[in-house]
């Protein structure tokens, strides 16, 4: 099979209670298989080469169609595992030469990826993003017009336009520190929290900043009071998106190992 | 994609928002800066691809984490 077919890895959970890969379909529409080693169990499915070899991919990947068909296909058979069992997601797409060597990746990696099952058992990921409206946020600059020393429209222009810029700054400078206090008090009620990068308004669709794209870890029995949080910073103010439950992937870390 | 109060809390309820309903962007900011990271006797890696699209690089290097 070796130049013509790969292993495409999509998540890991323990061999005991895990749900049958039948009738699950992955990227490309390949056939989910199981491959159990050690313990642990990793659903992957046979990819073909001629699209997931590194010069289609750096094809494929430019494609937004592509991109969403696969990205919500690789989605599919972790959810489809992690809703039944807890599991460790794998990042988009990564293909080993075959079954053996995914086989050897759960024997040499077994304690990492007990590890990372016991971190996130009993716990699920939710997503928080914060939106701020500029215009919202800034405030009138009259009162720096006041004192102008300086006459004449073109220094009324400039004093006004730096005076657009600075209070610009400020309402960009008050958002991130409610999005710092947001994200701390959500952390707090977490088990772990994470910022992801702000998303790109092209692929967002949204004009306003995003100030918060945060990934909070909670335990199960935390879930109602991690609502009432969101609940309550709503009220303070600002927008608040809330989503989830997801299936841990911002928290699915292999620590090396050697490390504690 | 916005759930107001009790939409958060019903939602856990009935349990996991249908794939087909998630926003990619939320998507791929979980597929592209998170899941384990594995080595070993890969054949390709996210990683290893070099996009040239400006577009498309611009976009996904705004999701990836400086890694």
């Amino acid at each position: 099979m070796t130049g013509e077919a790969g292993t495409y890895l999509y998540v890991v959970a323990r061999d005991s209670g895990a749900p049958s890969p039948d009738g699950l379909t992955g990227v490309a529409g390949t056939p989910v298989r199981a491959v159990a080693r050690a313990g642990l169990v990793a659903y992957v499915s046979t990819v073909p080469l001629s699209q997931f070899g590194e010069e289609p991919l750096q094809r494929s990947m430019e494609d937004l169609d592509w991109l969403d068909e696969t990205a919500r296909a690789h989605h599919h058979v972790v959810e489809a595992v992690a809703s039944a069992v807890p599991a460790v997601p794998v990042r988009l797409v990564t293909v080993y030469s075959g079954d053996e060597q995914v086989a050897g990746l759960l024997e040499d990696r077994h304690d990492a990826f007990r590890q990372a099952l016991e971190r996130i058992t009993g716990r699920q990921e939710w997503g928080v993003k914060v939106y701020a409206d500029p215009a919202e946020q800034a405030e009138p600059a009259a009162a720096q017009d006041r004192a102008g020393a300086a006459t004449g429209p073109g220094a009324a222009y400039l004093r006004k336009r730096q005076a657009g810029l600075r209070s610009r700054e400020e309402a960009w400078r008050r958002a991130s520190v409610r999005a710092e206090q947001v994200h701390e008090r959500l952390a707090s009620v977490a088990v772990a929290g994470r910022r992801h990068r702000a998303q790109d308004p092209q692929l967002s669709g949204r004009k306003e900043w995003m100030v918060l794209n945060g990934a909070y870890l909670v335990d199960e029995e935390r879930h109602a009071e991690f609502v009432r949080a969101v609940d309550e910073l709503r009220r303070e103010g600002g927008e608040l998106e809330l989503t989830g439950p997801w299936a841990p992937y911002s928290f699915a870390t292999l620590d090396e190992a050697g490390e504690p | 994609m916005t759930y107001e109060e009790p939409r958060g809390a019903l939602l856990a309820e009935e349990g996991r928002l249908p794939a087909e309903r998630v926003a990619l962007v939320d998507l791929l900011d979980r597929l592209l800066a998170g899941g384990v990271v594995v080595s070993g006797d890969l054949v390709l890696s996210i990683a290893d691809i070099d996009l040239v699209r400006i577009s498309i690089h611009a976009l996904i290097t705004s999701i990836r984490d400086d890694e």
